[in-house]
């Protein structure tokens, strides 16, 4: 074979064989520039559950705590609040708690485990703004009508949740405000995060 | 002392193609002779390129990307640091001319047709721009962490939420964290000082490799190549060099006296430039009563809200961005310029004008069930404009172009 003559299929092998390995690890070196992006351990421990005292809270009266950084809200119902809850069956988009934003044992009436406090993420389903806790007195000044009967209502694009954290119809947020796992430890104090050992 | 710097310069072009170059993009660059007022803004987005660059690199000498000591240290800068104001000022208000030169930019290639044929990768390479510097916008106004960059950072990154299936995981893994922190900042600082200038300087350069290949459009809409004298030079075109460099240099003076009027006396543009509410500290727990984005985002964001679906609003905010990339495929009409076409697209393009602006004032209001109506309308307008273009444009009455440059 002459020395100036050009052998194809041994270019052709070591071009091939070269792209594919190389592109392997090309491949295999995009693993760890994609994985360092997501949470870090720290990150996630720093999310771990909270403890929440609950005992000095008046009915009517809301108490935000922060969990994995995002508001929690522990609001306490009175009996006639929870009765406004019944009255707006109607007008609420998922009345019975049918789409996953709940733990199945707050997939009930109230959505809570307690009816008397109402425990969900203060963070609207829509694109995560933090709504305004309006009781009914003060409607008015976030231009509810009369027909409001207090819950709680998003500055951003106007989503409206039921005192029960559930979504009107006809808002831009798609679903009922979230409950995130938690479990009562005694009377007075509940821990958010964790719910093992509850039987749903 | 000339023949020492002459000296130097051949020693120089010897080694590396200096005069080669600089002949090919400006000293025998031939531009048509009939460039007008709107041939100003790509130059000038050049010019607040250089200004965020180097104003940019000052900052991040005082800059703390921490959740605890970001918001403390812009204050540092505003209050402590000599000149420190001036410096947080012309990159604040370079954000703002930046999108302002490069919308009427952008304005001009859709008046004069520069986006067709033989100019559509210059146009695709400007949108890469346009994207990039959306992204590049987006990443900064997280930085100084008050509360609009909190929770409009919130707020968009939520939008990836939307997207089924993937779209909770795809948001965390945006943030770093379960929710926007100091993960999320520290990131985004990354992103906004090294990542996406690189690409963007990349890009600009790819940008005008490309036009001086295929060389400029001009306000007739007219190819000067296709008439040359003896030596092959455009009978229409004058060296870029001295021509446009002398032309160019008023103009970029003109620019940067209003540019320091508003750094002196409008820095915050009465909350168009820097938003009220950021001047309170972040507060992951309490969203401000009204937000919005800054100004030059607004028109997409109206026709976010204007969908009345979670997801289809932020397929429909998508695609009114993209829709810029298909101009020209969907521009049937063989006319350039807005001089010689026909009433078909001067009325479509009025039209479109006028949403635009209309969704860009609508996206700044809190909404009323009147304003959503106002904005699907214009949204409807929107897209509209792009997506029956193939039909409008085939059918026009345009005029017949000139052979050679007018005016």
């Amino acid at each position: 074979m002459s020395t100036n003559s050009v052998d194809n299929n041994r270019r052709r092998f070591l071009t091939t064989t070269a792209s594919v390995v190389g592109g392997a690890g090309a491949v295999a070196t995009s693993i760890p520039f994609i994985s360092t992006l997501s949470p870090s351990a720290k990150t996630k421990a720093i999310g771990a559950p909270v403890e929440v005292e609950i005992g000095e809270l008046q009915a009517g009266e809301l108490k935000i705590a922060q969990w994995q950084g995002k508001p929690v809200w522990i609001l306490r119902r009175s009996e006639s609040a929870l009765n406004t809850i019944r009255e707006l069956d109607s007008e609420v988009a998922d009345p019975a708690s049918e789409r996953e934003q709940q733990p199945e044992y707050a997939k009930n009436e109230f959505r809570s485990v307690k009816p008397e406090y109402l425990i969900v993420l203060g963070l609207c389903t829509h694109l995560g703004c933090s709504p305004t806790y309006v009781s009914r007195e003060n409607g008015g000044s976030h231009n509810l009508d009369s027909s409001w009967k207090g819950g709680f209502f998003c500055p951003c694009h106007g989503s409206r949740f039921d005192l029960a954290g559930r979504v009107y119809k006809g808002v831009p947020a798609p679903t009922n405000l979230v409950v995130p796992p938690h479990m009562y430890l005694s009377e007075t104090k509940v821990l958010i995060g964790d719910d093992s050992g509850v039987l749903s | 002392m000339i023949k020492y710097i002459l000296a130097l310069r051949d020693w120089i072009d010897a080694r590396f193609p200096l005069i080669e170059e600089w002949n090919k993009h400006a000293g025998q660059y031939y531009a048509p002779k009939n460039f007008n007022f709107w041939y100003y803004f790509g130059v000038l987005s050049m010019v607040v390129l250089v200004i965020q660059i180097v104003t940019g690199i000052w900052l991040t000498m005082n800059y703390k990307p921490s959740a605890d000591l970001a918001f403390a240290s812009v204050e540092y800068i505003m209050r402590d640091v000599e000149w420190g104001w001036w410096i947080r000022y012309m990159h604040s208000t370079g954000a703002s001319a930046f999108f302002i030169v490069v919308y009427l930019h952008m304005y001009r290639a859709m008046l004069y047709g520069s986006y067709k044929r033989p100019r559509e990768l210059i146009w695709l390479i400007g949108m890469l721009i346009y994207f990039t510097l959306m992204g590049e916008a987006f990443f900064g106004y997280l930085l100084p962490w008050g509360q609009m960059s909190y929770w409009g950072a919130q707020v968009i990154i939520s939008l990836f939420g939307a997207l089924p299936i993937i779209g909770d995981d795809l948001s965390l893994w945006i943030r770093g964290d379960f929710v926007v922190s100091d993960v999320t900042l520290n990131r985004f600082f990354a992103l906004h000082v090294i990542a996406l200038p690189l690409v963007l300087c990349g890009l600009v350069v790819a940008h005008i490799l490309a036009l001086h290949e295929v060389g400029s459009n001009n306000p007739d809409g007219v190819e000067i190549k296709e008439h040359k004298d003896e030596n092959g030079i455009p009978l229409d075109g004058i060296p870029f060099h001295p021509y446009y460099t002398v032309k160019d240099t008023v103009g970029v003076v003109i620019f940067l006296i209003l540019f320091a009027a508003v750094v002196f006396f409008w820095p915050e543009m009465n909350g168009y430039f820097i938003e009220h509410a950021n001047f309170v500290p972040a507060d992951p727990l309490k969203t401000p009563e009204h937000i919005a984005p800054v100004w030059y985002f607004t028109p997409f964001y109206a026709i976010l809200r204007a969908v009345p679906s979670q997801l289809g609003g932020v397929i429909a905010m998508g695609l009114a961005t993209v829709l810029f990339c298909f101009l020209p495929w969907l521009d049937r009409s063989k006319v350039k310029s807005i001089r010689y076409r026909g009433m078909n697209y001067k009325l479509a393009l009025t039209a479109f004008t006028i949403s635009f602006i209309g969704l860009g004032w609508l996206g700044m209001q809190a909404p009323t069930p009147l304003f959503t109506w106002m904005a699907r309308g214009f949204s409807f307008v929107y897209f509209m404009f792009f997506l029956l273009m193939p039909l409008y444009t085939s059918i026009d009455n345009d005029k017949p172009v000139p052979d050679r440059v007018r005016f």
